[in-house]
């Protein structure tokens, strides 16, 4: 991790592009996104690890950005959801109407794409256990659930999609 | 066009935004400019201000301006006027806003906002509604006389903490005991909860040298935005231009003005920069308004046969310490006090008080889900004390066409719907007649629970809406309407009425999302699942509008009659000759003859709707309309209780509404699964929990608890469609019903596996083990 005493700038890996911003110690990977580079797809909706509406991948893995801070994610490779690009897990949540108001749906998405990396092969239960991590209070959750199953299904029938 | 779109699960029309992080909410703006305000909020529950001292914190770094309430005497509210956006005086209510930092940047302004100093003197609390209508209680508001009412039928007793008051008065009571058998009572507690929607409330404003106020904010009601910064500003009303992009979900709670009051205030403050306030999680629960708490007590009374003859009803709502929309949601209840059951002789009161909590605003059912709750939990008490299936005992006394509701409107088909229908789909979905009871093992006992609703909104009698669709030179259109987007897919399913009509393909309709109240035309409120109705009205007429304008011009083109012309997908064509036609993107923009002339413009098609024939509640009888129709429905619930530990699973829940003609049944479904699971979690988990001092103990998302993945319930939604005959295509509202019933119906189910009567919520497992303690079950 670098080492961050003032503000100053930093370099960040995001979506395969190295951006270089400037940061103060205190600042969050969210807020970093969001105010400093534009990308505002991830979403404050606790700002205290609660809700996972600010979940991205750092190195593959869903992280709540509202918990990370700016520079703890130098030297990482971060995918937000402007990263994706008609990928299963988007058209399932479109096919499967897995959102109303979107505004858990990034947060959602990129947790299921972590797990859809790392898990392909998830069972009901690993499926739940990741997807805790995130409120929704527009859907039901089930078709969430069949979104991701179906992604899922996805991408093991057809591994390059 | 060979497929019709009404009654296709069209997907939503800004789907692929909302998957890709494109779609914009308020607060993904961001410029180097913007100014952020930060509230302070009261520690304290009532009080008087001592001392606020914000010398320190006006010094720190980045910061423009601290705004207090002595700097601005206003009192704002849409029924009642009583409530300062910065408190003045004294605080009510813990979290009320007493300041607000306005800095450079939000991390400025929130460093600062703790170096404010309030000190108070604490002032006795009043603590429930119970406690707030006692004589002698301590007064949330001493000067209740003195406020200015919005409204005509808002009836305040100054000098207690009754803001409101309603009255039904229907048949006689005497006669209605007198033809009783049997008579039971319930008293029901629900306590103040809170919307949770994730996008937390934020505005933010900008005041031009001109005069102008420009507004953007996460609101269901920009056009009551509008009216209430211009009326308190004393801005002419078309000089306040309010913007709402879409909504990260709402359930009535951005319904309520509160901090356009602040950002407004803050940019006048500060010259007129753009000033954005965004509350964190925490000030979203506890600062802003949640939903209403409900202390009710009732008295049924029914013959030999189960009919109910008598109903007696006592409603105490705690609005929190401010009114907001709190009287309109008593005479919401009020007026549909009975639930969906015909009783001839009823007497209700409701009262409107006010308590040391967080104020209320509208919350998904209106009031209809508290109100749900007490009726129903007193319906299966009523079946219970008969020893009659709670089935049949409903089934019974079901309202239907030709009697007539507790305000006295006389019921239609298309008014009321189908309510029978609706419980006996609902019995079979829930396999109700395999049992109610079914006892496993010596520790679990698996459940079933019912319970029947009905709704129908509390609209101002001129509440209106329009729509303007306008041709582009290809032929698609344009369709403009004032209704936010939020969750529910109205704007799409709005294109599916236009596309219908106009036998245009849908995907030539591009809908504005975004409302603009200078640029789209009037809707009153996107609220109280009457946007598909009022503006689905709206468009329907603007699509007729149109039709006609391009048959005229059309006409004129093929030298023949409007009559003899007919619309198809792309083309106008000769009905007897089909090969003669137009061809729609010729004559959309004018038709222009080879020689250079030309006849006709731009189409535009206009439409409005108002609500027709309703009537305010009258003050002594109760008697009025106050919506255009009902969406009945039932709902029922199967859980399995552990009798070691009081835990319990909720099994199933299933909804039949009758929601008309069901426009878009995908969209539709998600609605109705997506209320009954906040509703399930209102029933199984959230409420406000104060402490002795009215401290709100739980305002982040790890204390509040909602429902997460994995937790739900199988789901079974089903419909029932009596047309209601004056929507387009007889659809009715749905977007809130599958909330109303539903934590009644686990109440039920809880109540029949315990063995004991579950008459508050949430239904925790303590209280299911308190209630058997004091049974000594
Ligand atoms: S905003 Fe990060 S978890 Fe809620
Ligand atoms: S879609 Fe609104 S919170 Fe999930």
């Amino acid at each position: 991790m670098k080492e961050m005493l003032t503000e100053g700038l930093i370099y960040l890996n995001i979506n395969g592009e190295v951006r270089k911003t400037l940061v103060r110690p205190a600042d969050t990977l969210l807020f970093a996104l969001r105010e400093r580079l534009g990308l505002t797809g991830a979403k404050p909706g606790c700002e205290n690890g609660d809700c996972g509406a600010c979940t991205v991948l750092v190195d593959g893995w869903p992280v709540k950005s509202c918990l990370m801070l700016a520079v703890e994610a130098c030297d990482h490779e971060i995918t937000t959801i402007e990263g994706l690009n008609n990928t299963p897990i988007q058209r399932e949540f479109v096919e499967k109407f897995a959102f109303q108001c979107g505004y858990c749906t990034p947060g959602f998405i990129m947790n299921c794409q972590g797990l859809i990396n790392i898990h392909p092969d998830a069972s009901d239960e690993v499926i739940n256990e990741w997807l805790q991590s995130n409120i929704c209070r527009c859907t039901s959750y089930e078709e969430i659930t069949a979104a991701v199953k179906s992604a899922l299904n996805t991408v093991n029938n057809d591994p390059v999609s | 066009m060979s497929d019709s779109y009404i009654g296709k699960d069209v997907i939503r029309k800004e789907a692929w935004d909302k998957v890709s992080g494109r779609a914009k909410y308020n607060s993904d703006y961001s410029s180097p400019n913007l100014l952020h305000g930060v509230l302070v909020c009261s520690n304290c529950a009532h009080g008087y201000i001592k001392r606020l001292d914000y010398s320190q914190a006006v010094n720190m770094p980045g910061v423009k301006k601290i705004l207090t309430g002595a700097d601005y005497s206003i009192l704002c509210g849409s029924i009642i006027q009583d409530r300062p956006p910065l408190a003045v005086g004294k605080v009510r209510y813990y979290g009320e806003p007493v300041a607000l930092v306005i800095a450079a940047s939000e991390a400025e302004a929130s460093a600062a906002a703790v170096r404010v100093v309030v000190e108070y003197e604490k002032l006795p609390t009043v603590n429930s509604p119970a406690e707030a209508i006692q004589a002698g209680a301590p007064l949330v508001h001493d000067y209740l006389g003195d406020y200015k009412h919005v409204i005509p039928e808002v009836y305040p007793t100054p000098g207690t903490n009754i803001v409101h008051q309603v009255k039904i008065r229907k048949g006689d009571m005497q006669q209605g005991w007198a033809d009783s058998v049997c008579v039971i009572e319930g008293s029901y507690l629900l306590p103040q909860a809170d919307h949770i929607a994730m996008e937390t409330r934020n505005a933010r404003a900008e005041v031009l040298p001109d005069g102008q106020i420009i507004i953007h904010s996460s609101s269901q009601a920009p056009f009551g935005i509008r009216k209430q910064i211009s009326e308190h500003f004393g801005v002419e009303l078309g000089k306040v231009v309010v913007h709402v992009p879409l909504v990260g979900g709402a359930y009535g709670g951005k319904a309520a003005v509160q901090l356009e009051f602040l950002a407004v205030m803050a940019s006048m403050a500060t010259g007129g920069q753009p000033v954005m306030i965004s509350n964190t999680r925490e000030q979203d629960i506890m600062a802003s308004p949640g939903k209403i708490g409900l202390e009710a007590r009732i008295k049924l009374g029914a013959d030999a046969k189960g009919i109910l003859k008598a109903g007696e009803y006592t409603f105490l709502l705690g609005t929190g310490a401010y009114a907001d929309t709190g009287p309109r949601m008593g005479n919401s209840i009020a007026m549909n006090c009975t639930g969906p059951y015909k009783i001839d002789n009823v007497w209700c009161d409701t009262y409107c008080l006010y308590t040391n909590h967080t104020y209320v605003t509208s919350f998904r059912g209106f009031g209809h889900s508290s109100l749900t709750f007490a009726v129903e939990r007193s319906m299966d008490k009523l079946a219970a004390a008969m020893n009659m299936d709670p089935l049949e005992l409903r089934r019974r006394n079901l309202i239907t066409p030709g009697q007539t509701s507790p305000s006295q409107v006389m019921m239609t088909p298309s008014i009321l719907g189908n309510v029978p229908a609706c419980l006996d789909k609902v019995a079979k979905l829930i396999n109700w007649d395999k049992g109610a009871r079914i006892r496993l093992d010596n520790q679990r006992i698996k459940a079933k629970g019912l319970a029947c609703f009905w709704k129908t909104s509390n609209s101002p009698t001129d509440a209106f809406a329009a729509a303007i669709i306008s041709f582009n030179s290809d032929a698609s259109i344009n369709l403009n309407v004032g209704a936010v987007k939020i969750g529910p897919s109205t704007k799409t399913t709005l294109a599916q009425i236009l596309a219908e009509i106009m036998q245009v393909d849908i995907n030539k309709i591009h809908v504005e999302m975004e409302v603009n109240t200078r640029t789209s035309p009037h809707h009153w409120k996107t609220v109280a699942s009457m946007t598909t109705f009022m503006v689905g009205r709206a468009v329907e007429e603007a699509a007729y509008d149109a039709i006609h304008q391009i048959l005229s011009l059309a006409a004129i083109v093929l030298q023949c009659a409007p009559g003899d012309l007919h619309m198809s997908p792309g083309r106008v064509y000769y009905k007897d000759d089909p090969g003669l036609y137009v061809d729609l993107a010729d004559i959309v923009h004018g038709y222009k003859y080879p020689n250079g002339h030309t006849i006709g413009s731009q189409i535009i098609g206009r439409g409005t709707y108002v609500m027709s024939r309703l009537s305010p509640m009258n003050k002594e009888t109760g008697q009025g309309k106050t919506g255009p129709y009902w969406t009945p429905g039932a709902q029922a619930v199967e859980i399995e209780l552990n009798l070691a530990d009081y835990s319990y699973k909720i099994l199933r829940a299933a909804t039949v509404l009758d929601a008309g003609k069901v426009l878009n049944p995908a969209s539709a479904r998600g609605l109705v699964m997506g209320a009954m699971g906040m509703g399930l979690g209102l029933g199984s988990r959230e409420y406000y929990i104060y402490d002795q001092e009215q401290t709100l103990q739980n305002s982040s998302l790890r204390t509040y608890k909602v429902l997460r993945i994995g937790e739900q319930p199988e789901y079974l939604v089903d419909w029932i469609e009596t047309p209601h005959e004056a929507s387009a295509f007889g659809e009715r509202g749905l977007a809130e019903h599958g909330i109303l019933g539903i934590h009644a119906a686990l109440a039920n189910a809880l109540s029949e596996a315990a063995g004991v009567e579950l008459d508050q919520l949430p239904v925790l497992p303590e209280l299911i083990w308190q209630k058997r303690k004091e049974q000594q079950l």
